[in-house]
């Protein structure tokens, strides 16, 4: 599974820059990067990593540090190092704005949330692949359109009808909206894999006699789990990183979910830099955790052409 | 606390489950129809359940919304046009959240593909340890929440009272040079607040539109590009004559995924200034209508005007991905 895993964009250039590079080794390669570049990208990636630095160090400062001096002067006078704190992150997690249960909140949202399209979209995009039938591009189409459309136009409604069903606040809430708009492009991504897949293989299953249900379990689904890690991780990142959803349906109270959570601490601590600060590394540990795992995977997906409304 | 992690696990297993069982029956049911109905059949059912959801989520309430875009505030009563022509009559709206989510377009995309692939140029050039290192620095904003990244960035543009240290980045070097300071989000003169807010989608996006163009780059075929140099054409000219004509479909993918980003643009925005000082945006305004004013007229009325504005890129990605199809 592994070596299928790598993804064409890690896999390909290596050997195409290794050609480039080897075709012109008698020379001085003009392709490669002089001082400058180096000093350009360097430059680059401080700027990039500045602001998580600061916040980072912040949320491990005093109330009054945070409130009167920058944070780099911990790295200008490192003996300051000694007043910093673990008491920004004691307090958020177990405060008024309980960012612990908005953690566990988040983690309740997000895995049924990404979990659950997964087998939905892998049986229609075994349809779309591997069956003939009538309508099949029109309604393939059809689910291509539905990709750049926001989920602003279901607020509304959906709002209205979860009053009925009396879901508004409630996880389900949650995770029947996430599914629902993230079905679209787990079929487009899963299909776009599968259809890379060799057909000679289904049919020679076709013939010994095995049904659909058994070509789709035993060699369409575990030859498609790249695809399949490759959403999980993109639909997990969108459900975990939400606001607007979060907010319209669940919305601040017991049931919020860490992106509304930090903004409550915002909105009641106007000045309590180092609390949010400490509630903003809450919230972003586990997507960058499972960002940085999962990279190749993620990056397949991306690479995979989909474009995400 | 345990409960709701444990609800999470087994809504996942129950959900699997039943899909499990779901398929299981319609693949049964499909075969026991007689003759060849059941072949026939079979592909529909398997995709039903999926296009259901996507059908109630999706089309369904979009053509409820545009229904409400035509009625009062708790969508009871038909009053016509009176929405868009309060939204339109309103010169905060046009001038304001219209003429900023414009700017946000136009900007944007463009800086991101720049950027992009300025840095996925530059990074082909290291060796491959330099190269991961910094793709993996320029991606890494991308897994942090759009409200993760303006808490984050509060710390670059934050302001205090003249005459106090300087806790925000940009203003403590402005203090060294004896300026400022500077309330940088207050400051809407040439919209640099909302300028400084795109800053920081921007650090979120580059890393993703790098990530394509980098790959793309590098699937340029090497021998293209060293007859041109054979040919003894500049660097420069390879790049802008040779890699980037080959490398235009992936382009227009990244241009067209930021630009639908841009256009719902909401966190951003809520999260820093939530619209003050000029920086309103479509999103925001949304919100507000739902939030502060419980107007859902106007918030459909926002709702179509986005809608409208993304015909023009569904009908392009539905051609692009036919054309894809085709070759």
């Amino acid at each position: 599974m592994t070596s299928t895993a790598t993804t064409e964009a890690a896999a390909s250039p290596t050997s195409k820059t290794r050609r480039r590079r080897s075709a012109t080794h008698f020379d001085a390669n003009p392709a490669r990067a002089g001082w400058l570049v180096k000093s350009i990208l360097i430059v680059l990636c401080v700027l990039w990593l500045i602001p998580l630095i600061g916040t980072f160090i912040t949320s491990f400062r005093t109330v009054d540090a945070a409130a009167n001096t920058g944070w780099w002067s911990v790295i200008v006078h490192p003996s300051t190092l000694s007043s910093l704190t673990l008491q920004n992150y004691k307090t958020a997690l177990g405060g008024s704005t309980d960012m612990g249960a908005a953690f566990v909140n988040s983690l309740a949202i997000t895995l049924p949330a990404t979990f659950i399209p997964l087998l939905i979209a892998s049986w229609a995009a075994y349809a779309f692949t591997f069956m003939q039938f009538r309508g099949r591009n029109f309604l393939f189409l059809f689910i291509v359109s539905m990709l750049v459309v926001p989920n602003y136009v279901a607020f509304i409604p959906i709002l209205k009808l979860y009053k009925n069903l009396g879901l508004n606040g409630t996880f389900p809430a949650a995770w029947l909206f996430h599914i629902g708009f993230g079905l679209s492009l787990a079929i487009y991504i899963l299909r776009n894999y599968m259809s890379t897949l060799p057909k000679t293989v289904m049919e020679s299953a076709k013939m010994d006699g095995a049904s659909s249900y058994q070509t789709f379990y035993r060699l369409v689904l575990p030859m498609s789990v790249p695809a399949l890690a490759a959403f999980a991780i993109f639909q997990f990142l969108w459900v975990w990183n939400d606001l607007l959803v979060a907010l319209v349906f669940i919305g601040p109270g017991p049931n919020q979910p860490v992106t509304v959570a930090l903004t409550q601490l915002k909105g009641q601590l106007g000045q309590g830099w180092e609390l949010t600060t400490a509630g903003g590394f809450i919230t972003l540990i586990l997507p960058v955790i499972v960002f940085l795992a999962l990279q190749r995977y993620f990056v397949r997906g991306l690479t995979s052409g989909a474009v995400k409304g | 606390m345990l409960i709701k992690i444990l609800t999470a696990v087994i809504t996942v297993a129950a959900g699997i489950a039943a899909a499990f069982v779901l398929y299981w029956v319609l693949n049964q049911f499909s075969e026991h129809l007689p003759g060849s109905w059941g072949r026939r059949i079979q592909p529909y059912l398997f995709i039903l359940p999926a296009l259901a959801a996507i059908v109630v989520f999706t089309v369904y309430p979009a053509i409820l919304t545009v229904i409400n875009s035509f009625k009062d505030n708790f969508s009871r009563n038909w009053i016509g046009l009176a929405n868009y022509r309060a939204l339109f009559g309103s010169s905060t709206f046009v001038r304001g959240t219209l003429f900023n989510t414009l700017l946000w377009i136009l900007i944007v995309p463009a800086a991101c593909v720049i950027m992009g692939l300025a840095v996925a140029v530059l990074a082909d050039r290291l060796g491959p340890r330099g190269e991961k290192t910094t793709k993996t620095v320029i991606f890494l904003p991308m897994a942090v929440s759009l409200v993760g990244a303006a808490t984050v960035w509060r710390f670059i543009y934050a302001s205090e009272p003249k005459g106090s240290t300087q806790i925000g980045l940009l203003n403590a070097i402005g203090s060294i040079f004896h300026k400022g300071p500077v309330a940088w989000l207050d400051t809407s003169t040439f919209h640099l607040n909302s300028l400084l807010l795109m800053v920081i989608l921007l650090w979120v996006q580059v890393g993703f539109s790098m990530v394509l163009l980098s790959a793309a780059v590098k699937s340029v075929p090497a021998d293209t590009i060293e007859a041109a140099r054979m040919d003894g054409a500049s660097e420069r000219q390879i790049f802008a004559r040779v890699v980037v004509p080959q490398i235009r479909g992936t382009i227009i993918t990244v241009f067209i995924t930021v630009l639908i980003t841009v256009m719902k643009i909401f966190d951003v925005v809520y999260v820093t200034t939530a619209g003050e000082f000029n920086t309103d945006v479509l999103g925001n305004q949304f919100w507000t209508q739902i939030s502060t004013y419980f107007n859902y007229g106007a918030a459909s009325a926002i709702v179509v005007i986005l809608m409208i504005a993304i015909i023009p890129v569904m009908w392009y990605q539905v051609k692009h991905f036919q054309s894809e199809e085709a070759t």
